[in-house]
């Protein structure tokens, strides 16, 4: 026999071989950066293959920034992804109407009843479940407990908004730096803008907007919104060099001790310690929490967050094994697994019990008391509007953009958008 | 056309090879430059955010979105100032290099090598180590501003500077191309011509003036259209970089494109940029090998 003859029978065997496996492979890909929470995953994913002879659960990971820019081209090519990771909101509305996504209702009956249905109602449009949902967040103040004592302060004590802009004073003047952001990734600025319109104009204001009612975006309360801000970064409360930092960098600088403040999603709380330079960030004792401070005479509750509903959403033509797989890991012992290690505020009923940490309960706790939990803006608006918001809000922070620049700015690609 | 044309132009082996070569190549630049081109202008009339097929007809409104906004006046200002850059103050430093460097000396071609070296690295690669290097708190900018008792800038930190730091990177990482673009020619040139030069009497500056720089002439035509086309091209120094910030001020034409079309799903919008820096890239060929390759 020739060697091209053997090299084809050869081939034919092996090719043989691989038909007779008949394995299923769930493609999950996720955005998780924090090494140790991706290792419970890890066991969580070889757990459902142990269960389910047969199936293989590959993992895939997509920096934040590049996974929400390349997910649109991801969606549409053959190879997708069969799980993958959702803000829900605009972003999620447009890919259900491109459909892109598999409707998994049939699948979750039954087994949804244990989720909370406000997270489980993210992921669903018109009575269809496109995805389930993991986590819940909430975007709030950390700080650093010991450079606020050596500024004569207590973070418990600040409530408004004028009481946030004289700890920045305070801080200022002992030397520190107030605040740091990660002003390259845009979105963690937005966060100041967004959370003050939410105290601001409250839910109805938001809902108003988006019917392009009393001025939209550039109405009144967004106005006073921006200008607010200005008076924060007027201060310079900012580290140096702060519209050069990416988020991870940010975070890490902050879990250093660098600064006294950052304005971060809950889960963060893990992620300054993986992101830290000695891995070991602040610790529980050094490390405060206050929710975003009131505005007064605003028209939201102080009870109201801002925040994160984040969920995997199952793509259009995955494996019934892919959904099988998203329910044994949105079960309530994997979930009590990760909120008893601190990383989510979880959604299955009845893991909340898990929750080791003070700092985590009370953001679950929070998070149970709000009437009206805002999504990300720049999920929530889909992928123009929402970048534009995160452009325009860095802008007032940089000083290149009034804030009445950056309502219209954003009320403009709202109408162009839509 | 006569009988004698016709056989000249498609007789005997000439035809055959036409259409045995032309076909290939013919589909292949018909199915990934033209069509591509063709769906572009297509697409930059909707308004369609890349899901199933577009349906929202808006006509000429991607264009005027385009030119409306600031940050693509910026991103165009930016290439310019590429282009600008590379011929005053690239060339000029490459081309003295390469006649420091064209001759046989000891170290010569060890200092060819190391002037090149930062061609041959990966842009993203550049843009990273860059990235370190001007960092405001730990880079190396942040130790030398120290070591003298500065303050260090946040060069990428700032719009009035976040560009210039793209631009040094960018002449730092290029000038060793350039540099062996004109060794080449000057290894090229008759040395008996230089030689020439000299028994007439020819100064130094003279026989640069006289001798090498026009017979140069080519190559430095050649450079120029490098560093034009290279501008023009120019987005993955500036990714790791700025990511075309802060407020868009270090966007170039293809970055811009990026950010504001393919990152928030605006295949429209993305396209009509696409239309746009496709006519500029035409209009520069032309007026390039009309004005400057004429008699090649």
């Amino acid at each position: 026999m020739g060697l091209f003859a053997k090299a084809v029978l050869v081939a034919g065997l092996a090719l043989a071989a691989n038909a007779a496996q008949a394995q299923t492979t769930v493609k999950w890909l996720h955005i998780e950066a924090n090494p140790a929470q991706v290792k419970i995953w890890e066991e969580v994913a070889r757990g459902f293959e142990a269960k389910n002879p047969g199936t293989k659960v590959e993992m895939q990971f997509l920096e934040n920034e590049a996974y929400k820019a390349k997910l649109p081209t991801i969606l549409q090519s053959r190879d997708r992804p069969h799980v993958i990771y959702s803000w829900a909101g605009g972003v999620l509305k447009s890919q259900i109407e491109a459909g892109v996504l598999e409707d998994i209702t049939q699948q979750v009956a039954g087994y949804s009843d244990q989720l909370a249905p406000a997270a489980l109602a993210a992921f669903s449009q018109n009575g269809k479940v496109y995805g389930l949902p993991i986590a819940l967040s909430q975007v709030g103040f950390f700080y650093n407990k010991e450079i606020f004592a050596k500024a004569g302060l207590d973070g418990a004590k600040i409530k408004t908004w004028d009481d946030l802009l004289s700890a920045v004073k305070a801080l200022k003047a002992a030397g520190a730096t107030p605040i740091v952001v990660g002003g390259a990734d845009k979105w963690p600025i937005h966060f100041y803008w967004t959370h003050l319109a939410v105290r601001i104009g409250g839910k109805s204001g938001f809902e108003a907007a988006l019917r392009g009612e009393s001025g939209g975006f550039e109405g009144e309360a967004f106005q006073k919104s921006g200008q607010l801000f200005k008076q924060l970064v007027d201060l310079q409360p900012f580290q140096n060099g702060f519209l050069g930092f990416k988020n991870p960098q940010a975070v890490g600088y902050f879990g250093d001790g660098k600064a006294a403040m950052m304005l971060a999603i809950s889960s963060a709380y893990n992620l300054q310690r993986a992101l830290a330079a000695d891995k070991a960030g602040l610790s529980d004792e050094k490390l405060g929490w206050f929710d975003f401070p009131t505005v007064p005479g605003g028209k939201g509750e102080a009870t109201d967050t801002l925040g994160g509903i984040t969920g995997w959403l199952v793509t259009k033509g995955s494996p019934k094994e892919a959904t099988e797989f998203l329910k044994f890991f949105i079960s309530q012992d994997v979930q009590t697994r990760l909120a008893g290690a601190g990383y989510i505020v979880p959604v299955v009923k009845g893991a909340d019990a898990g929750l080791s940490t003070a700092f985590m309960r009370n953001v679950a706790q929070n998070l149970g008391r709000s009437a009206y939990h805002q999504n990300f803006y720049d999920q929530s608006l889909g992928p123009f509007v929402g970048r534009v918001v995160n452009d325009a809000t860095a802008e007032m922070a940089g000083g290149s953009m009034t804030p009445q620049q950056a309502a219209k700015a954003i009320q403009e690609a709202f109408k162009q958008g839509n | 056309m006569t009988a004698a044309t016709f056989k000249r132009n498609f007789g005997g082996g000439r035809f055959t090879a036409l259409i045995l070569f032309l076909p290939p190549a013919l589909l292949l630049f018909t199915l990934f430059v033209i069509l591509p081109i063709a769906e572009a202008a297509w697409y930059s009339g909707f308004n369609w955010n890349g899901f199933g097929s577009p349906t929202n007809w808006i006509g000429f409104d991607n264009y005027r979105f385009v030119f409306d906004a600031r940050a693509f006046g910026l991103a165009f200002r930016n290439n310019i100032a590429i282009i600008v850059v590379s011929l005053l103050i690239q060339l000029p430093l490459a081309l003295s290099l390469a006649l420091a460097l064209a001759s046989r000396f000891r170290g010569a071609v060890a200092l060819r090598i190391l002037f090149f070296m930062p061609y041959v690295l990966a842009e993203i690669a550049t843009g990273m180590i860059f990235s370190f290097v001007y960092d405001g708190d730990y880079g190396l900018l942040a130790a030398l501003f120290r070591s003298v008792g500065g303050e260090a800038p946040h060069l990428l930190a700032s719009p009035d500077t976040a560009m210039l730091a793209i631009l040094i990177v960018i002449i730092w990482k290029y000038f060793g191309f350039h540099m062996m673009l004109f060794i080449a020619a000057l290894q090229g040139i008759d040395q008996n011509l230089v030689e020439a030069a000299r028994i007439d009497g020819a100064t130094k500056p003279q026989i640069l003036r006289y001798v090498l720089l026009p017979l140069l002439y080519p190559t430095i035509r050649l450079s120029i259209f490098f560093a034009i086309v290279g501008s023009l091209q120019l987005f993955d120094l500036v990714m790791p970089l700025t990511r075309g910030g802060p407020a868009d001020s270090s966007n170039t034409m293809v970055s811009f494109l990026y950010n504001h079309g393919v990152a928030r799903m605006r295949v429209g919008y993305g396209s009509a940029i696409g239309v746009i820096l496709f006519f500029v890239c035409v209009t520069f060929a032309f007026t390039y090998k009309r004005w400057f390759m004429r008699d090649e």
